[in-house]
């Protein structure tokens, strides 16, 4: 099974994809919280914005950079592992990657020269302009994206014709069932991931002792971002699976581990689902609470897993993604609350909410990748929903290649990751008061250095 | 419009991947030329290309995303049957990519590290571009005379890359590196040229329908302004790299200049001979063409955005205009 040249192209292609959505994850929310940076930066006359703004716009640069190469892979790899999906998809994926690339990956990597170097060639109002095209084109970037996707779940305003996939209605194919759900969803994902990101960088930095007088600013807009955006982020995703229930009953009896249709389900809070047996081992439950939440009626029927035989998910994997997912966001909801409450009731950030935060750093990151396991994970077996099973569509490499080529590329991301981590780290440990503070000591700024 | 939209889609995407061999080729060479330079210089070098390596990139995935959008079955045979040298090239250029930014950001200690990934990736990837292309241009058919192809194309495509690199450097920087970039396009030249000429001969006795193409008459005649324009071109960067006006006087651009024209003219040469076939004796670009709905579609997209991306990439190029003199945040 392991072998089977189909898995590993999967495999070959989830890690290529989970290493990518790392960095549009920090880009998108980042785009614009630096847009706020430089605003408040030509509003008040504190220096310390400017200071915030080059710092944080490096590490932008840097997971810009993993973002633009990560994807650049996607592009080839559609071709390489799915060519079938082109094939027969290729009317409705082609023109929507398309304008991807037109209207909104030229935008941000153009414009990111100026954002990044233009500072002294151009005015400060041309600077502005240029870092508010790049943050629309990442969330431009994202609609595209989030629309091909959402398509992927929920096929609207096509027809088959000899086998291949007609377009009948853009409008249909563009802003299908799932799209606004799982845009929005994705969006404020970004920012929640941003808002710990920064958050949690700045407690760290003020627990090492190298903070300056912005970085408290940072970990103060850290908290407040995520206090708005955690709670949105429950209540969309509430929503998105009630969308979910109504378009893909089986991803979501694959989520709550449902395995027969049954009134007044009960809701499995942790459990081993079993597939051989078809049970959850382990148990421990709420009961009526599915049916609860699904419904809304205690007594409400609740499809399983036995409706749809051969065709469902993998239970295990979605079962415990949603699970960590809904998890880490209950606590982002938690520490974000308690960091507001800490900030308002008094001056100083205690050493334990530092330390909380500085924690939940990266949790953004890991509640991205565990929601889009949910999804896609419970999107099998099909490419396109009830249209186009993944099997079908699979290049007829041999296990050998795949496999080896797999290895390349893990190895490379491990790399990268740790690369990138690292750097964080080195840009993190370096005392504020010599960032981007060139002036004050009258010596010039080096080549590619702040 | 069944018969143009294809020729439309053809165009543009040629045109995308004109652009992406001209500007990622000066980042490319520039990257492979890391080596031969001091360490203060390998500063400059990758400060003069630093604003616009991400947009440059960018013109490969609109080159391959018009394979995709116009042609998916194309799209899907070329893919998947250049998977190994589409996976290292990507390697490579991913390699490249992350070390613009690490080689300054990871620490000092790492910049040697990083500043070998930057060759390595740039060396990488060209290869790998060059072999793609040579098993593109030989029908994707593989055997001896395919390889010989590859390894002919994956020698030269890197070599003009070269060319590219130097004429970029003699264009942005100015003292000792600049007359190295000229010492350096002494040297890439020859590959370059000699690759060049080995294609050109051998294509046509590889293939009889390219050879009915370019020598009965009067399209010999009608054709000979490319080869003429390629060895003009040819012989003014030998002037020049050769002589010691190109420093002194304000004709830098010439040579980089120069080089663009050959790609020009090895770009209507390759487009004229291969045209109307997208996956070279299997398919034509009527054949592999999208439903003519989707190619409306990206089409209105298409003339509406690619004017102004490129008026913004020409505002960028402005912006940073002038002798690199390296890059700061501020």
């Amino acid at each position: 099974m392991l072998f089977d040249p189909v898995v590993l192209a999967r495999i070959q292609f989830a890690a290529n994809i989970s290493f990518h959505i790392l960095f549009p994850a920090i880009t998108i929310g980042l785009a614009w919280l630096l847009l706020y940076f430089l605003w408040r930066g030509v509003l008040s006359k504190e220096r310390y914005w400017d200071q915030i703004y080059a710092f944080w716009v490096k590490i932008f640069a840097l997971s810009f950079a993993m973002g633009v190469v990560s994807g650049l892979t996607m592009s080839f790899q559609f071709g390489t592992n799915w060519p079938g999906f082109m094939e027969k998809a290729g009317n409705v994926a082609g023109p929507l990657l398309g304008y991807e690339v037109l209207t909104a990956f030229f935008l941000e990597a153009s414009f990111l020269g100026i954002m990044l170097f233009g500072r002294g060639r151009v005015s400060a109002r041309m600077h502005l302009i240029a870092t508010t095209l790049v943050a629309i084109g990442t969330t431009l970037s994202a609609f595209w994206i989030l629309s091909l996707n959402s398509w992927m779940h929920t096929p609207a305003g096509y027809s088959i014709e000899n086998g291949v996939i007609m377009v009948e209605s853009w409008w249909d194919i563009i802003f299908n069932p799932s799209f606004p759900y799982r845009l929005m969803h994705m969006l404020v994902a970004s920012f929640l991931t941003c808002a710990f990101l920064i958050a949690g960088v700045s407690a760290w930095r003020l627990l090492k002792g190298v903070g300056g007088p912005g970085t408290r600013k940072v970990l103060q807009t850290g908290i407040v971002v995520a206090a708005v955006a955690a709670p949105l982020q429950i209540l969309l995703g509430d929503l998105h699976g009630l969308n979910t229930l109504e378009h893909q009953p089986a991803k979501v009896a694959a989520m709550e581990a449902i395995w027969d249709t049954q009134r007044g389900a009960p809701f499995t809070l942790v459990a081993w689902p079993d597939e051989g047996t078809r049970s959850n081992r382990f148990a421990v439950e709420i009961p009526y609470a599915a049916s609860l939440i699904l419904t809304h009626s205690a007594d409400g029927e609740v499809q399983g897993l036995n409706d749809f035989p051969g065709e469902h998910p993998p239970v295990a994997m979605v079962f415990w993604s949603f699970r960590v997912m809904v998890g880490l966001g209950v606590l982002m909801l938690l520490v974000s609350w308690w960091g507001c409450w800490e900030l308002l009731r008094r001056r100083e950030p205690g050493r334990l909410l530092l330390h909380a935060v500085s924690w939940m750093t990266f949790s953004g990151w890991v509640a991205v990748l565990a929601g889009w396991y949910v999804t896609e994970i419970g999107r099998q077996p099909w490419i396109v929903n009830g249209v186009l099973r993944v099997a079908d569509v699979a290049a007829d490499h041999t296990a050998a290649t795949v496999g080896s080529t797999l290895v390349g590329y893990l190895l490379m991301y491990v790399f990268l990751l740790a690369s990138y981590i690292g750097a964080l780290r080195y840009m993190a440990l370096k005392p504020a008061a010599s960032l981007g503070d060139g002036k004050d000591t009258g010596r010039p700024v080096p080549v590619l250095e702040v | 419009m069944e018969y143009w939209l294809p020729v439309i889609y053809m165009a543009v995407m040629g045109l995308a991947l004109f652009i992406y061999v001209i500007l990622d080729g000066y980042d490319l060479g520039v990257g492979m030329l890391l080596p031969f330079a001091e360490d203060a210089d390998k500063d400059i070098m990758v400060a003069s290309i630093g604003p616009f390596w991400d947009a440059n990139e960018t013109w490969i995935v609109l080159g391959i995303g018009v394979l995709l959008i116009a042609f998916p079955t194309a799209h899907g045979i070329i893919l998947s049957h250049l998977y190994l040298p589409v996976t290292i090239m990507i390697m490579g250029l991913i390699l490249r990519g992350v070390a613009f930014d690490l080689r300054v950001k990871a620490g000092d200690h790492r910049k040697r590290l990083w500043n070998r990934a930057f060759f390595i990736g740039s060396l990488v990837a060209s290869t790998a571009q060059g072999w793609m292309l040579g098993a593109w241009v030989t029908g994707l058919q593989g055997g001896l005379i395919g390889l010989l192809f590859g390894v002919l194309i994956a020698i030269a495509l890197p070599a003009l890359y070269l060319l590219l690199g130097c004429g970029w450097l003699v264009m942005k920087t100015e003292g000792p590196l600049q007359s190295l970039a000229v010492r350096w396009a002494r040297v890439a030249i020859w590959p370059m040229g000699l690759g060049l000429l080995l294609i050109s001969i051998s294509t046509p006795l590889v293939s009889t329908v390219i050879a009915d193409k370019w020598f009965s008459l009067p399209n010999a005649v009608l054709l000979s302004p490319i080869p003429i324009a390629s060895a003009l071109c040819f012989f003014w960067i030998l002037h020049v790299v050769h002589g010691d006006k190109l420093l002194e006087s304000r004709h830098g651009w010439t040579m980089f200049a120069a080089t663009v024209g050959i790609c020009v003219a090895a770009t209507l040469g390759l487009a004229y001979s291969v045209f109307p076939e997208v996956v070279i004796g299997q398919l034509t670009i009527w054949e592999a063409a999208s439903s003519v709905d989707s190619l409306l579609f990206t089409l209105v997209g298409v003339v509406i955005t690619l004017p102004v991306i490129l008026f913004y990439t020409v505002y960028v190029y402005r912006v940073f205009h002038g002798k690199a003199t390296g890059l700061s945040y501020e």
